[in-house]
């Protein structure tokens, strides 16, 4: 399967409420997908079935070959391959850079100190923050605290990674860094979902653009769909966004 | 009119004023050993569990200290064993610890923000590793000022013990009293060592408290 998430139909609810009506997309491997949309279009919600952190009531929910809709699929084993980072970066504030970075590999994959270090040292390096190791994570910007996050979530040596809002808390000065470590990570062929605000950034980023609207997938194409939408609501969103 | 206090009185209530402290840290310790688990047992997922511990912690919270002290030191010699006083004590607080510093520390654990469960859970770390490595050092944290406080209750609630007969402060003070007939300057001197025991506990709760929510 080239695909490494796929959506059938898929239903999700809050009690009476309906988030997802049927959504269908897919993710290929390698590429970068875009979620957009009005807040309550269930985008953030879509995103959080993907690593399971939501259950679906009906459709099918492929994940890095794992049915997600099928009871009894092992989360933990699938996180492993599905790394997140969030809108509040929730990092442990008890921890240094390190031990947040190191926590996880040492724990879920054995690895040894030196070797997590050497981890560390790596996705640090990767997000720009080689010198910030010892750091407790008050003592960061909230654009430091999400690239440390974002590094966080490398150091699992995820085969997909979801963001979700990852600049919405941001300052407009802290987002640019937050965006290039993302663009970075695309550069190097990292498969990965992104729910954004960032228009722009979704427009030179990814592949694919899937604007969400009332529950269900309205509308998807490439950068060229912000000029061409399709549909009056991509118009009226892109018109209001822009 | 009574007779003087002798130097055999007053290092006889320091006596009783080390039971005393003996005493509340049986009561800490063992309220530890068995609230900590109770706590963490309140937020597991199980119901089932959720609702015997909550059970557990209205019938100790429900019932006054001497009565449990009683229940300690008679219920079980008519079980057919002998304790001796200072063991029906600690148990008899060790119960009654247990229970308030079980709801101390749940609602500590509550009080982490959920994001940081899910941040733990998306690492694939199990609910174990998410307790103790993440929930956990954040609750202690959250828990030392009113933990430190209730430590007071302890120390002036060890006084029940008189009841059963177990020689810490109160319980000297009061043997004393009876043979010297001065009951202000006996139980004068009770008091300043039991505010003693007790003030710098909550005078470091205050600070430590104040100290955190700076930080």
């Amino acid at each position: 399967m080239t695909n490494i998430v796929e959506f059938h139909n898929v239903r999700k609810s809050y009690g009476a409420v309906e988030v997802l009506k049927g959504v269908s997309l897919s993710v290929p491997r390698g590429s970068v997908v875009a979620l957009i949309g009005r807040s309550g279009s269930g985008k953030s919600t879509a995103l959080r079935c993907v690593n399971g952190l939501e259950d679906i009531q009906a459709g099918e929910l492929h994940v890095c070959g794992r049915r997600l809709h099928e009871p009894g699929t092992n989360l933990r084993e699938l996180r492993k391959e599905v790394g997140i980072v969030f809108q509040s970066y929730n990092l442990f504030p008890h921890k240094t850079v390190e031990e947040n970075i190191t926590l996880s590999p040492r724990l879920t994959r054995g690895l040894s100190k030196a070797q997590a270090h050497e981890v560390a040292q790596r996705v640090l390096a990767q997000v720009g923050l080689s010198d910030k190791a010892n750091a407790y994570p008050e003592q960061l910007s909230g654009g430091q605290q999400q690239r440390v996050a974002i590094a966080r979530s490398l150091a699992m040596e995820p085969k997909l990674m979801l963001f979700d809002e990852v600049t919405s808390a941001l300052d407009p000065e802290l987002t640019g860094e937050v965006l290039k470590t993302i663009e970075a990570l695309a550069k190097q062929g990292m498969t990965m979902v992104l729910v954004t605000h960032e228009m722009a950034f979704a427009k030179r980023v990814a592949n694919q653009i899937v604007f969400m609207h009332q529950g269900v997938v309205w509308e998807t194409g490439d950068g060229s769909m912000f000029d061409t939408p399709k549909t009056p609501e991509l118009r009226n969103f892109i018109g209001n966004g822009l | 009119m009574g007779t003087s206090l002798t130097l055999a009185h007053y290092l006889l209530i320091l006596q009783g004023a080390v039971w005393t402290i003996i005493l509340s840290l049986m009561g800490f310790v063992g309220g530890t050993v068995v609230g900590l688990p109770i706590a963490i047992g309140r937020i597991s997922q199980s119901k089932a569990l959720r609702r015997c511990l909550s059970f557990y912690i209205a019938l100790i919270q429900g019932i006054p200290l001497p009565i449990l002290m009683f229940l300690c030191y008679f219920g079980i010699s008519v079980a057919g064993f002998n304790l001796p006083a200072l063991v029906a004590a600690g148990m008899a607080m060790t119960a009654y610890s247990s229970a308030y510093l079980a709801e101390i520390w749940r609602g500590a654990l509550q009080s982490v923000p959920k994001a940081q469960w899910e941040a733990a859970e998306c690492l694939a770390l199990t609910r174990t590793q998410r307790m103790w490595h993440v929930i956990l050092p954040q609750a202690v944290k959250i828990s030392i000022p009113p933990t430190i406080g209730f430590l007071v209750q302890i120390v002036k609630n060890t006084s029940y013990a008189v009841v059963i007969g177990f020689a810490e402060l109160t319980y000297t003070a009061r043997l004393i009293n009876n043979s010297t007939f001065k009951p202000f300057i006996v139980f004068s001197i009770a008091a300043a060592l039991y505010f003693a025991l007790c003030y710098p506990l909550s005078h470091y709760a205050r600070r430590l408290e104040r100290k955190l929510k700076r930080a």
